[in-house]
């Protein structure tokens, strides 16, 4: 454990008998202080003292994450993502907005993690937990095709990484993920979660805004709509959700995933479709 | 607010479980089939934690059956039951104990007689002839009291399933709508469709 004497190190305050420190300190007021504004110290649990190693992690992030820890981590949580299969493949599509609490930390974030020309999975939840687990699903992925000289099932790529977070439940790992594909079966989704979940359906939306975007898709959604429409409804899902969900927005990636793999629609501007939307009349509530 | 219950009739073990996937206010999946087939005469129904519930009903399921290819001969439903107890309390030691909810209903292949067993996160096992897990069984543990008797016809007993469906839907917040119910007799398992 590096992180356990690192206290020390950041600490720093020089060494009093070198001439060249005090030559710096005689030509420098704030020498200390400016020197603690470079290296700031901050106190970490001295993890030695933690009797049981397995839960050491967790009493780490805890402390970490706590309101009274002045370092304290926000992980990049609010999300809209949304994937569903229809008659011409599954649709995916979601949100750019990165945040850590109130702030907001980037706009133009990639969620949808392109594990392989088949396999696409999404990102909601830890954007380092779900970037890291879901390019380690991609290498097991490219492993299981060499063993087996055929490309993996979406079943089985998500089972390999429901088990993969399974093995660390409890211990802080925070991912709600779809991983989409097409397979030697057809169109496959599934939902994926650091509870170790992992669902299959037609339909999902995952993340702060997904009530948003399911309360659109499911008056929406038909199973035989066209490749146009249901990348609309993507888009407009999204959209909603981002409307309403301060934690959701900036901008909207569309991929659909055929047949020959997936392939990149668009990026979409969620200000821009606002005002596009709100010059189209509203869709009948009679059909 | 998941829903588990069942009961023995005349000559079957029936179960009742909803078939919804939820987290936080959010319905994920409605569909989702709660059950495992242990082997041709015994089914294991679970609820609870998300993912406990499928890693340990999956481990429960590939071992059973493992023995039974090992053996050429299936395990008896009390002896699934037993299986799954040790297995449960072994892992209720551990750090981190598969929070499962379990029934195990089964019939005996050459008798017929069939049988019950109720489990729960805590490793306690016990032969019940009518039982449920969970809010459910404050409202309809009572019913079944009231009406439940070792002679039910399946008919009979489908009328028990209604009977306490209409009680949680009457009741009960988690006001879920659509259930997998199954039927294991002499001849296997079989959902009925009520």
């Amino acid at each position: 454990m590096a992180l356990v004497n690192l206290n020390d190190v950041l600490s720093f305050t020089g060494n009093e008998e070198d001439s060249a420190f005090d030559d710096a300190k005689s030509s420098c007021m704030n020498f200390e202080t400016s020197l603690n504004f470079k290296l700031p110290t901050f106190s970490i649990q001295n993890l030695s003292d933690v009797s049981d190693i397995a839960t050491a992690p967790v009493d780490f992030l805890k402390q970490q994450m706590s309101n009274e820890n002045n370092s304290r981590i926000a992980i990049k949580k609010g999300t809209t993502t949304l994937a569903f299969v229809f008659q011409g493949g599954v649709i995916i599509a979601v949100d750019s907005r990165a945040t850590g609490g109130a702030y907001i930390a980037d706009g133009g974030v990639k969620k949808v993690i392109e594990i392989n020309p088949y396999l696409l999975g999404t990102m909601a939840g830890g954007a380092a937990d779900c970037m890291y687990w879901e390019r380690e699903l991609g290498r097991r992925c490219r492993l299981y095709e060499f063993r087996e000289k055929e490309r993996i099932t979406v079943s089985a790529a998500s089972k390999l990484l429901c088990n993969i977070v399974y093995g660390y439940k409890g211990m802080g790992l925070s991912m709600g993920t779809m991983v989409t594909g097409w397979d030697k079966t057809g169109p496959g989704l599934y939902y994926v979660d650091s509870d170790g979940q992992r669902l299959k359906s037609d339909l999902f939306s995952v993340g702060s805004g997904s009530t948003y975007a399911y309360g659109v898709l499911d008056s929406l959604y038909d199973y035989n709509m066209s490749v146009e429409d249901a990348i609309e409804l993507g888009t407009r899902a999204i959209y909603h959700a981002g409307h309403r969900d301060a934690y959701s927005g900036n901008t909207v990636n569309v991929y659909h995933m055929k047949k020959t793999g997936w392939e990149f629609i668009y990026n979409k501007d969620i200000n821009e479709l606002h005002y596009k939307y709100a010059a189209e009349a509203k869709p009948s509530t009679l059909s | 607010m998941e829903i588990l219950f069942g009961f023995v009739g005349k000559d079957y073990a029936l179960t009742a479980s909803d078939n919804t996937a939820a987290r936080s206010i959010v319905v994920q999946k409605r569909g989702e089939d709660k059950s495992r087939i242990l082997s041709k005469h015994t089914l294991l129904s679970y609820n609870g934690e998300a993912g406990d519930t499928c890693q340990f009903s999956d481990y429960i399921a590939a071992n059973i059956k493992l023995y039974e290819i090992k053996n050429g001969v299936a395990l008896s439903t009390a002896a699934c039951t037993k299986f799954t107890r040790r297995e449960l309390a072994n892992s209720l030691r551990s750090r981190n104990a598969y929070q499962v909810n379990l029934l195990i209903s089964g019939s005996d292949p050459k008798t017929g007689v069939p049988s019950l067993f109720w489990l729960d996160h805590l490793a306690s096992a016990n032969k019940v002839n009518y039982t449920a897990h969970g809010y459910a069984s404050y409202f309809i543990l009572s019913t079944m009291d009231l009406y439940w008797h070792e002679n039910l016809t399946l008919e009979e007993g489908l009328g028990l399933v209604k009977k306490c469906l209409k009680e949680l839907k009457i009741r009960f917040i988690g006001n879920l709508p659509d259930f997998f119910i199954k039927v294991v007799d002499k001849n296997g398992i079989r959902e009925i469709k009520l």
